[in-house]
This record gives structure tokens, sequence and C-alpha cells, in this order.
């Protein structure tokens, strides 16, 4: 028999809405097979899909989650091959059911499954603190919170943290997306700092503000695959950490700014 | 002569900075703090202010504090939440 590891279950949460859930989803999980890893995205956001537009990969759903609950197909013929990478599979939420179509049994239950067969799974979890959210976080081994630097954002960040520790998902971890460093710089945003210190939570990564992103959710090619995006790159990063990698959290400061190049060169920065 | 240019070139750019604090992020990062002590004990403003009112009735009976200066908190350290309020002590005037 084949002993190979377990792989391990990541839910992607966040309480408020559309602060980059999806987005993250797509790029770590891209990422993570970039690295040669075994990876299962599923889309946990029943009625609203979203993930498999943002891969790219909307024309080629035939079966989805719920499909695969209700066993009207094979968990195989539900999993949707990404076209980059041969490492990399979708499962898509149906788009016209209820999030009660799955309980927190069946998606343990499919879990364990996929968990014998990849190295992560990712779960793009819905926004809110309903059932959709305890289902997305129900097979889950370790969340990843994303938060962005605002007042609500952080707000929620800290009720869904209390929450999945009580459903005993430990030590989730945080990402701050969407940072401004000129914001930030001038004191018009919120720093890592701050939020780091006030929900005393461990930072996984940092991920800026991104033109790229909406260029590449347009195409439906996550941003991790063009060079020469930040955004880009603080996926990549955070793919390595969580792969135990030690990298050091990026450097906000636009470089190629012709201020920042000065400042570095009083010595400012 | 260029070190001095430079520096006042730095100085400049060094005021600029200065003001950072200035900006609504340390509204934000205060309101935060005041909401999530809120959402974390379940606990009312109004109903912080009487227990804190109710504290330092205890407190004075005892010793003499700074009215003024004192700071009521809630942190969250590995999963446990604590509060941590702090009394400064008056000397006794003479
Ligand atoms: N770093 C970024 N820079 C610029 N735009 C971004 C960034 N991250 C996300 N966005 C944009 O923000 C929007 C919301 O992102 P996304 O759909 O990933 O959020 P979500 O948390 O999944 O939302 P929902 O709660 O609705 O599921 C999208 O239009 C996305 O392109
Ligand atoms: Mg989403």
């Amino acid at each position: 028999m084949d002993q190979r590891e377990q792989g391990k279950a990541i839910v992607i949460t966040s309480g408020k809405g559309g602060v980059g859930k999806t987005t993250t989803t797509a790029n770590l999980g891209t990422a993570l097979a970039l690295l040669g890893k075994k990876i299962c995205l599923i889309d946990a956001d029943i009625g609203l899909r979203n993930l498999d537009v943002v891969m790219g990969l909307e024309n080629r759903i035939v079966y989805d989650l719920i499909d695969v609950v209700e066993e009207q197909c094979r968990l195989e013929q539900a999993l949707i091959k990404d076209k980059r990478n041969e490492n990399l599979v979708l499962l898509p939420a149906a788009q016209t059911r209820d999030k009660d179509a799955v309980s927190e049994e069946q998606m343990k239950e499919l879990i364990l499954k996929l968990k014998e067969r990849m190295d992560y799974i990712l779960v793009d979890s819905p926004a809110g603190i309903e059932q959709g959210f305890r289902n997305a976080i129900a097979g889950a081994d370790k969340a990843i919170i994303v938060t962005t630097p605002e007042v609500s954002a952080v707000r929620d960040a800290d009720r869904i943290i209390g929450m999945v520790e009580a459903e005993g998902v430990n030590d989730p971890d945080l990402i701050i997306n969407r940072i401004r460093q000129d914001m930030v710089d001038r004191g018009d945003m919120m720093n890592i700092e701050d939020m780091i210190e006030i929900l005393a939570i461990d930072i996984l990564g940092v991920v800026p503000e991104d033109e790229g992103i909406v260029v590449s959710t347009n195409k439906g090619e996550p941003i991790v695959l063009s060079n020469n995006h930040k955004a880009g790159e603080a996926f990549n990063n955070i793919a390595r950490r969580l792969e135990g990698e030690d990298v050091p959290l990026m450097d906000l400061n636009n470089s190629d700014s012709i201020l920042a190049k000065f400042k570095k060169f009083v010595g400012l920065s | 002569m260029v070190i001095n240019i430079l520096a006042k070139i730095k100085d400049f750019f060094t005021q600029e900075e200065t003001t950072e604090n200035t900006g609504s992020s340390s509204v934000a990062k205060e309101r935060l703090q005041f909401i999530l002590v809120q959402d974390r004990i379940k606990l009312s403003p109004q109903e912080m202010e009487e227990m804190k009112a109710e504290l330092i009735e205890v407190i004075i009976k005892y010793v003499e504090v700074d009215k003024d200066k004192i700071d009521m908190d809630i942190s969250r350290e590995d999963e446990k939440m604590a509060m941590v309020a702090n009394f400064p002590i008056q000397k006794k005037q003479e």
C-alpha cells in the first residue's frame, strides 16, 4: 500500500465579504501547485460560486460539490483539472442550490477522502458566520483569516478568529490584503504591526493593493502566473511559508518610485 | 557641503514623516481597540463604565488613586482573554 502522508486541509475565511478570500485561494493554490504540490481547491460558497471564474475554469464544469455529496457522480468526475498545471484540481460549488444542501458531516467526509490523495485542500469560505461558513471550516486542519486594513474588516476577523478556535481549528494565521504603502506612510491606513497587535495572531503574509489583480481576474489567470507583480510575489511568498520556508515579509515600499529610491539613497528607508 | 545639503534634504523628508500619526490610521486603531473590547467580552460601553465606577469605589476605600489616569483594557493572549486595569496610586497629601 502507498503510505503517503495525509494532506492538509486549510480553510480561507474572513467574516467580512469581498476582502479577497477567493483571490487568495486561487493564487495560493496555483503557487503551491507550481511548487510541485498536489492541490485541490474547494469552492464552498454554495449559490455564489466564483472560484471557477477566477481560475478561468468556468467552461469545464459538469458536476459540482453538491452532486458529489448527493452521490450523483463520483468524486473524480467532479474534479476539474486546471488548464495550466496538472497538480491542481478544482471542486466547484453548486450555483443553483442552497448552502443547506450540504452538511458539516458531509464536508468532513469529503475532505477526508481528498486528504488521501492531495497535499493540500484549500477551502474557499463564503463570507458571514452562517451555515456556509460552518461547512467551510468543518473539515479544516488550519484556518487562514483574510482581512483588509479597515476597521470593519479587522473587527470581523477578530470575531472569526474566536469562532474557528471555538470549533477546534487552532492557531489561525492572518493575511492582510490590499495594503497601500503610500497610505500607510502618510498615516491614513493601519499598518501591519497595529493589526497584528490588535488581533494577537501570527501573520502569514501581506498582499499589496495591485491593479494587476483586476486584470488577472478579467483573464481568469491567477496573478502568481505573471511576473513583475508585487501581489503575485506576495502570494508566492505565502505559499513558500506554508511549505515551511522562512521567507521575510515583503518590502512594500514601491522600489520603482523616484521618491523611494531617493529616500533609500539618503538613508531614510 | 554635500553632506550639508543631504542633511537638509533628509530633514525635509523626515519632517514630512513625523506628521505620520495625525492621520486617520491612529483614529482607526483606537476605535478598533474599543470595539473589540466590547465584542470580545460582550460588554456594552455603558456596562463597562458602570463596572469601572464600581471598581473605583472599591479601590478608593483602601488607596488613593488618580481617577483621571485609570486605564482598562482587554487583550487576548493565546486564546485567553485578560482584563488589565491600571490604577495609578496617588501619594498621600500630608
Ligand atoms: N490585492 C488586491 N488588489 C486589488 N484588488 C483586489 C486585491 N484583492 C482582491 N481584490 C479585488 O477585490 C474583489 C473581491 O475579491 P474576492 O472576490 O477575492 O473577495 P472574497 O473575499 O472572496 O469575496 P466574497 O466574500 O464575496 O466571496 C475582487 O474584485 C478582486 O479582484
Ligand atoms: Mg469569494
